[in-house]
């Protein structure tokens, strides 16, 4: 469980994030929504320990990240899977290299047994094929699936996945999403999804954080995103078109 | 004040590059990927311009002797000592700055923009570490590269003598030996070792903390070019007057 109290963060004398308080649960995908620049990025780079939070806290299973020695933290983060927007794979290695990688660098296990663990990875996101490919041979989908199977080999407690979907057809986002889901349960892990795709919100949003001009403006799930009143949020799940016509539909 | 910060910044990530270090055999991979692509990959273009200077310099040389009181093997030792001297070390860097540097600034500025720098950090792993350390241990074989740009530079100046009827094969050859100092030949690796550690770093903090998309990975490789050889010729300047003084 990730839970968040009073968070902020600025640059330069800018405020990108404030006062956010909320709670991750673990075993649910919770998503991070809004527009472009809302601060959503921000907030996951803070959660992932690669930005300082300017004041408040974040707690890790009821553990504040402020009080953590570097020690702990390097635990923490061995904890920590992320799937980047850009899938972020390392160009000169194959897709088996790639999902490799976290155990080469930071166990001591033997190579046959990360080799294992690998592909009992690949296999469950249905790569088994890939094995030998670079990342430049694959599908944007099936770039996105190594980034998942990366962020997943070493059993993290956290997954982090920034706008996981974007670039991809609705067909394979959804494919993505699910999976996302599948084995956020499997796993009981506590995952955190920046997104601002409705169809996610609508597929996998069991804990929702709207965020606008780095203030929370709304929480919920995805059930309650259609009942709800909140000026801010309906504005932004009804900007489309599509969205006024399945508006109207559930009416 | 912006000079400041980058200068501080640089060293505070040279200081990153020697802490928590990445596993050994994860290492000594990468290290000789590094000496594959910095080093071997180096060697025909370094060869080719070595060649090539060293007859011009020979021949510029020869030209520029008219007095018949000079004798004919002066061509010889000038090619030797400019070569040895000057550009085997200092000007091969500062062309190796342009090959080898925009090559580390580029890919690693490619590594930021594509985020897998990120990816790294995120993980727990040194970046620095992973990303430069490599860099500086593969760099360390310059003087290998340079000893061979030596050879070649003397040689080429030695084929450019004989073909161009400048003086005879025994006069070149007693040039070349007469009054040598094998201090210079330390003097030159010395250098080369300072130009190798500012060969490594100055790109890789260019592409490391570079800012922007593709375009800016570019505009990065160039700044770096033009850092490196102006550190180069620099530091030349303080150590030849420290080691030749």
């Amino acid at each position: 469980m990730i839970q968040l109290k009073n968070i902020a963060k600025s640059f330069d004398g800018r405020e990108v994030l404030k006062d956010i308080s909320m709670v991750f649960e673990p075993g649910k995908t919770n998503l991070i929504i809004g527009q472009s620049g809302s601060g959503k990025t921000v907030l996951l780079k803070c959660l992932l320990g690669l930005h300082h939070t300017d004041s408040g806290k974040m707690l890790f299973n009821n553990y504040a990240f402020g009080d953590m020695s570097d020690s702990e933290r390097r635990t923490l983060r061995r904890e920590m899977g992320m799937v980047f927007q850009g899938s972020a794979l390392f160009d000169s290695m194959t897709v088996l290299e790639n999902v490799m990688f976290p155990m080469q660098m930071l166990t001591k296990q033997a190579t046959a047994v990360m080799r294992k663990a690998a592909e009992e990875v690949i296999e469950r996101v249905n790569l088994v094929d890939a094995h030998n490919k670079l990342p430049a041979e694959l599908s944007g989908g099936m770039q996105k699936r190594v980034a998942i199977a990366r962020a997943v080999v070493m059993k993290p407690k956290y997954l982090f996945c920034d706008e996981p979907n974007s670039g991809l057809d609705p067909k394979t986002a959804i494919v993505i999403d699910n999976l996302i889901r599948e084995i956020t349960q499997e796993n009981n892990i506590t995952t955190v999804i920046n997104s601002h795709d409705m169809n996610s919100v609508m597929e996998i949003g069991d804990t929702i954080l709207f965020l606008k001009d780095g203030i929370k403006a709304w929480e919920g799930t995805k059930e309650e995103i259609f009942k709800t009143n909140n000026e801010a949020i309906t504005d932004f799940v009804y900007s489309s078109e599509l969205m006024k016509k399945v508006k109207e539909v559930y009416q | 004040m912006k000079l400041l910060h980058h200068i501080g910044a640089y060293f505070l990530m040279i200081r990153m590059v020697f802490i928590k270090p990445t596993k050994g055999k994860v290492m000594r991979k990468l290290i000789l990927d590094d000496i594959q692509d910095l080093i071997i990959g180096s060697l025909g273009i370094v060869g080719f311009l070595s060649f090539f200077v060293g007859g011009v310099v020979a021949i510029q040389t020869a030209l520029n002797i008219e007095s018949p009181l000079i004798p004919k093997n002066l061509v010889g030792f000038a090619t030797r000592q400019s070569v040895i001297l000057e550009f085997a070390p200092t000007f091969m860097c500062i062309i190796l700055a342009g090959k080898v540097g925009s090559f580390i600034t580029s890919s690693i500025g490619t590594m930021r923009v594509t985020e897998q720098i990120d990816a790294l950090e995120v993980m727990g792993i040194n970046s620095v570490n992973y990303l430069v350390f490599p860099k500086i241990i593969a760099m360390l074989l310059l003087p290998l590269v340079i000893n061979i740009s030596m050879f070649l530079g003397i040689f080429g100046g030695y084929v450019a003598t004989l073909y161009g009827g400048f003086s005879s094969s025994a006069d070149f050859i007693e040039g070349i030996q007469m009054d040598f100092k094998p201090f210079h030949v330390v003097y030159a690796f010395i250098k080369t070792l300072l130009f190798a550690m500012i060969l490594a770093t100055i790109p890789s903090y260019h592409g490391y903390y570079m800012k922007g998309g593709a375009l800016e990975v570019g505009k990065a490789a160039t700044v770096a070019f033009v850092w490196t050889s102006v550190v180069i010729i620099v530091l030349n300047y303080f150590v030849t007057q420290l080691l030749l003084t």
